[in-house]
């Protein structure tokens, strides 16, 4: 295990003069080469995350959420995978052109990520304590010693109990929320600019859901990170997020701050999520279920991915692929942050 | 063996030896007719009472001695109606799921009786257990792994037909596979396709119909729709909820999603360590629930609204659940509850309907397993 320099010029100022977005990513393209042939998991995905801010990356399996995260993270499988197109900037650096000793720099010092299941993305031969003290060891450099110091004190931040007794404990000893809580403090250790968590809660029971997304709020607040929260779960991304991105076989469909979103979608794909929702007053009645299945990526439908399963569909959604419009009100003027990719979004934004 | 013994036994015995099995034929006969019989719609079905199932923790190889036990099930009671929906909540490790297993008999309960139609399937064997087996059956929560993928989708749901021939003649059961297949909403032409063909929503698709195959009165649902993407879990909730009608069958539907279980139930049963903390209409569980946990659990889940986030209030638990190998003393949930006093670590409370809803015909008064039990709106307050 090389130990990272600390001392890298390239890098190292934590870039404060830069007054643009945090991370932006544009016109992403990912794909897949498999015997079926090429999956284009990723089909031009732009979004932009600014410091302190919290973007939801909602979607269903298969949507592509996840590939722009690894590709983001730079731990995307490559080959089979392939970034063809795109650019990824954070602090106006592309990531894709660095070399990857460079990205190792970035990668869990200046964007961390948080994975859903904290059972296998640990190490089950190895301490809690000894994996979360990895950290302090390649990328400062620190003596064992220090760095279970250092362990103790991040296990401490995210409230385990009794983190000296607990260090040397190996993950099976800890429950699915406490696994989680060590996950983010390995995220967290050398304080990142930008924490992506995939599903951070998704393995988990609703309260201890509530204490874990409490508790990376909480973090988030303190040290003033960006925030790409991963999910399909329409009730988190309400309770914890800025702003919206839906996602659907690879694209951005729909974006939005996340009260816009919820009062008036503007892609029909949202409104059939939206409406699936069982709610108190539709008891007895038949759920709203958009028809279909997600498509699959080696047959991405022509035109709008979504017009099998719209109810909307005209002639032009299965020609012309609609491209993500700028939102504006019923009176024409313009809504920050609001943008859909539907042909129709007038007549779907207005009822 | 048998032969000889009977050859040697005196023959003034015989008549006794004949007459015990004549018994033991008629009350089986009797309990199957028991089982065959129907029950009118809002009639108990299923009577469960006081069901417990330990799992013993040992310790030793050769010597195994018994050190312990996971109280998986503590003392669980509950009725299930005809023609009606009983949602079960809880977090994992609730015991939920092994309830589920007891009902199908898939598990021998420790103690306690479950009642189907008025006979005890924990003491039945034989033709009358078998029977009851046909009329109980159960959904899978994961599609992936609860499919044989060597097995055709014909041959998966035809096999029940292999058990019970009575069901459906070795002819006709293409023919009734195709029409299982129809209902579902799956292309009757899929019957001989593999599992690995089919999308996690048809797949559940295929479990229910290998459910509904045997022409069953319950189905137990574990968690049916909680592997499916957002878009399909509405679809088959639909279907589950139109099957029902169609073939007039009482479900009980396991889920940890609360707004689903709301959806789709007509009484929920919130369990904790084991027993069952609270027990109501959904009306009374979801908008006046008085047990301290399902206060907290309905308040902890997520509500797609981003506009109820800040004037919401939150009750947020602290600390895991307890080991059910080592569950506390007196209340389960008191190490975690925020009214807990002193008598809560001494004297178990009871799933009664708690003494001062008494009488009143508020929405309240329900079963409710707490000493300090009071009404508290967590889903509305604002």
């Amino acid at each position: 295990m090389s130990i990272i320099d600390k001392t890298d010029a390239v890098l190292e100022p934590r870039a404060e003069d830069f007054d643009g977005p945090l991370l932006e990513v544009r016109d992403l393209h990912v794909e897949f080469h498999t015997r079926d042939g090429v999956a284009k998991a990723v089909n031009g995905v732009n979004y932009t995350v600014d410091a302190g801010e919290t973007l939801a990356v909602l979607g269903e399996s298969g949507s592509g959420k996840s590939v722009t995260a690894q590709a983001i993270m730079g731990i995307l499988d490559m080959p089979p995978g392939r970034i063809s197109k795109g650019e990824i900037m954070f602090r106006g650096q592309d990531l894709l052109k660095l070399t990857e000793e460079e990205r190792r720099r970035i990668r869990g010092r200046r964007i961390a990520m948080i994975f859903q299941d904290a059972l296998s993305s640990l190490n089950p031969v190895l301490s809690v304590g000894y994996q979360l003290g990895e950290m302090f060891r390649v990328h400062q450099g620190l003596s064992k010693k220090d760095a279970k110091a250092k362990a103790i004190e991040m296990m401490d931040r995210v409230k385990i109990p009794a983190a000296a007794a607990r260090v040397n404990d190996y993950p099976h000893q800890f429950s699915g929320g406490m696994r989680q809580r060590i996950m983010i403090a390995m995220a967290l250790a050398l304080e990142p600019d930008l924490i992506i968590a995939d599903e951070p809660t998704t393995a988990l029971d609703v309260t201890v859901q509530a204490q874990v997304m409490d508790l990376l709020a909480e973090l988030q607040r303190e040290y003033r990170m960006g925030l790409i929260l991963i999910t399909h779960d329409l009730g988190v991304v309400a309770d914890v997020a800025d702003k919206i991105a839906v996602m659907y076989a690879g694209r951005i469909v729909e974006r939005a701050p996340v009260h816009e979103l919820y009062k008036s979608p503007a892609h029909p794909y949202t409104k059939g999520l939206l409406d699936s929702i069982p709610r108190l007053d539709q008891k007895g009645q038949e759920l709203y279920a958009i028809k279909g299945l997600p498509p699959n990526l080696t047959r991405i439908p022509s035109g709008c991915a979504f017009n099998p399963r719209c109810p909307k569909a005209q002639d032009i959604c299965r020609t012309d692929v609609p491209p993500l419009h700028p939102v504006t009100a019923a009176d024409g003027t313009e809504l920050v942050g609001r943008a859909s990719a539907c042909h129709f979004w007038k007549e779907t934004i207005n009822g | 063996m048998a032969e000889l013994s009977k050859k040697d036994e005196p023959v003034d015995a015989t008549p006794n030896v004949s007459e015990v099995a004549e018994i033991d034929a008629h009350s089986e006969e009797e309990a199957v007719a028991a089982i065959e019989a129907p029950v009118e719609r809002g009639e108990p079905i299923l009577q469960v009472r006081n069901l417990v199932k330990h799992f013993p923790l040992t310790q030793g190889i050769l010597f195994k001695k018994q050190v312990g036990a996971v109280k998986a099930v503590d003392g669980v009671s509950f009725d299930l109606y005809q023609g009606e929906t009983l949602g079960i909540v809880g977090e994992s490790g609730c015991g939920k799921s092994t309830v589920a297993k007891l009902l199908m008999n898939l598990e021998r309960a420790t103690a306690g009786e479950i009642f189907y139609k008025g006979q005890d399937i924990t003491r039945l064997s034989g033709r009358a257990l078998k029977a009851v087996r046909r009329n109980i059956q159960m959904v899978f929560q994961d599609p992936y792994t609860s499919l044989n993928p060597r097995m055709t989708v014909g041959d998966i749901i035809g096999e029940p037909f292999d058990i019970h021939p009575e069901v459906a003649p070795k002819g006709d059961r293409r023919k009734r596979v195709q029409e299982l297949l129809d209902v579902v909403g799956l292309n009757p032409e899929y019957i001989n396709r593999y599992p690995h063909q089919f999308s996690g929503g048809q797949r559940q698709r295929i479990g229910i119909a290998r459910g509904l195959a045997l022409n069953p009165e319950i189905i137990i649902c574990d968690e049916p729709v909680s592997a499916l993407d957002v878009s399909v879990q509405a679809q088959v909730i639909n279907l589950m909820e139109r099957l029902q009608d169609e073939f007039n069958l009482s479900y009980i539907f396991i889920a940890h999603d609360l707004s689903i279980v709301r959806h789709i139930s007509d009484r929920v049963g919130v369990m904790y360590l084991g027993k069952v903390a609270e027990i109501g209409t959904d009306v009374q569980i979801y908008d006046h629930p008085t047990h301290p946990y399902t206060q907290a659990l309905l308040s902890a889940v997520p509500v797609p609204d981003p506009e109820s986030r800040e004037g919401r209030e939150r009750i947020i638990l602290t600390g895991d659940v307890p080991s059910p190998a080592n569950p506390p003393s007196g209340c389960r949930f008191r190490t975690r509850c925020w009214k807990a006093q002193d008598k809560c670590a001494t004297e178990v409370p009871l799933l009664a309907v708690p003494e001062r809803f008494k009488g009143s015909d508020s929405p309240a008064a329900h079963e409710s397993a707490c000493h300090f039990a009071e009404e508290k709106d967590v889903v509305h307050a604002a």
